[in-house]
């Protein structure tokens, strides 16, 4: 837009940048880490933590700003994953959001 | 059925609730991308070469302004962050493939990605990478299409609230989540990160959340004193 390069736009060069970027996160984690022979029992307790933590944190604003239909639903998937597979409470939730949702909760 | 196809085929089908609960936003960001003035041509290949949801969003929304280009890949690097925590934990699980091979599934590895790969290799099946590109695939040339979708038909994609697809990915995410509750320190680890997370989604906003959270809640089991830790049977 403000300019080509190589004949191509700014926008196109930005994308391009942004892609070797997000790439470089998704590698180097795993480079910095396998240089080391041995790894420290904090670091992976950390390591072990990821998964949990992060999730957890992508989960939290359904809960924050959910409705009544939206915190049933994940209360109900929480205590159904005690006893079902995955996919069976993901299904079980959709029905369910749904369903409360069209009764205007 | 070979042994590879039959490993592409059951991560297709881990991976399905995914490709559905992803879709809207897969969308949107086609439809946002167009309003921030990208051509149809640069979203479908922000989709494509980035493949990345959060950092996709966080970046159109900046190209709509005025912001310098270093600024807006500074953003995108720190939205992308949680992926070096995620390339640390998720390599331990790599280290039988070749370097190629390797090289290739850290391209694809995205949030529900990753959380599936820790939970198959976390239960002692061996993580191949027929399994990983069977749930990456169609998730990524579903993500393509939709940048596609969003950007030429924005304006007709109506109200996804009615069928509850936009909550959908919480509820996979969190269906995943209780799945790692097995794991040493889980509890004081998702109240940490709960707790934090929240604070920084009300004060910072989103997609800030997810960094803070991590961070406090990974912080948390790094300190924790080693003698309380459950550690795995070895």
């Amino acid at each position: 837009m403000m300019g080509d390069f190589l004949g191509l736009s700014d926008n196109v060069w930005i994308i391009i940048f942004a892609a070797i970027i997000t790439y470089f996160t998704r590698v180097s984690g795993h480079l910095i880490l396998s240089r080391f022979e041995t790894i420290h029992p904090r670091v992976e307790a950390g390591l072990n933590a990821v998964p949990a933590a992060v999730v957890t944190a992508i989960v939290v604003p359904a809960v924050l700003t959910g409705g009544w239909a939206e915190v049933i639903t994940i209360i109900v998937a929480v205590a159904a994953s005690f006893k079902m597979s995955m996919m069976k409470v993901f299904f079980l939730g959709w029905v369910l959001i749904i369903a409360l949702r069209s009764i205007g909760l | 059925m070979s042994e590879n196809s039959s490993q592409f085929m059951k991560g297709m089908k881990d991976g399905f609730p995914v490709v559905i609960a992803a879709a809207p936003f897969g969308m949107l960001f086609g439809t946002l991308a167009i309003e921030n003035g990208l051509t149809i041509s640069e979203a479908v290949f922000m989709s494509a070469i980035v493949f990345a949801g959060a950092s996709q969003m966080v970046g159109i929304e900046l190209f709509g302004q005025d912001i310098a280009p270093w600024l807006i890949l500074l953003s995108i690097f720190a939205v992308n962050f949680r992926h070096v925590l995620y390339s640390a934990t998720l390599g331990r699980y790599f280290d039988h493939m070749p370097k190629s091979h390797q090289a290739l599934a850290f391209f694809f590895m995205t949030d529900p990605q990753f959380a599936s790969s820790e939970q198959r290799g976390e239960s002692g099946i061996k993580l191949t990478l027929a399994w990983y590109m069977g749930m990456a695939l169609p998730l990524y040339f579903a993500w393509i299409v939709e940048a596609w979708i969003g950007a030429v038909f924005g304006s007709l994609i109506t109200n996804t609230e009615a069928l509850g697809i936009t909550f959908l990915l919480s509820i996979y995410f969190l269906a995943l989540l209780m799945s790692f509750r097995g794991r040493s320190l889980f509890v004081p680890v998702v109240a940490t990160s709960a707790l934090t997370s929240s604070i920084a989604y009300l004060t910072l906003g989103s997609p800030w959340h997810v960094s803070v959270g991590a961070v406090f809640g990974i912080l948390v089991a790094a300190c924790w004193p080693a003698r309380y830790r459950k550690e795995p049977k070895s």
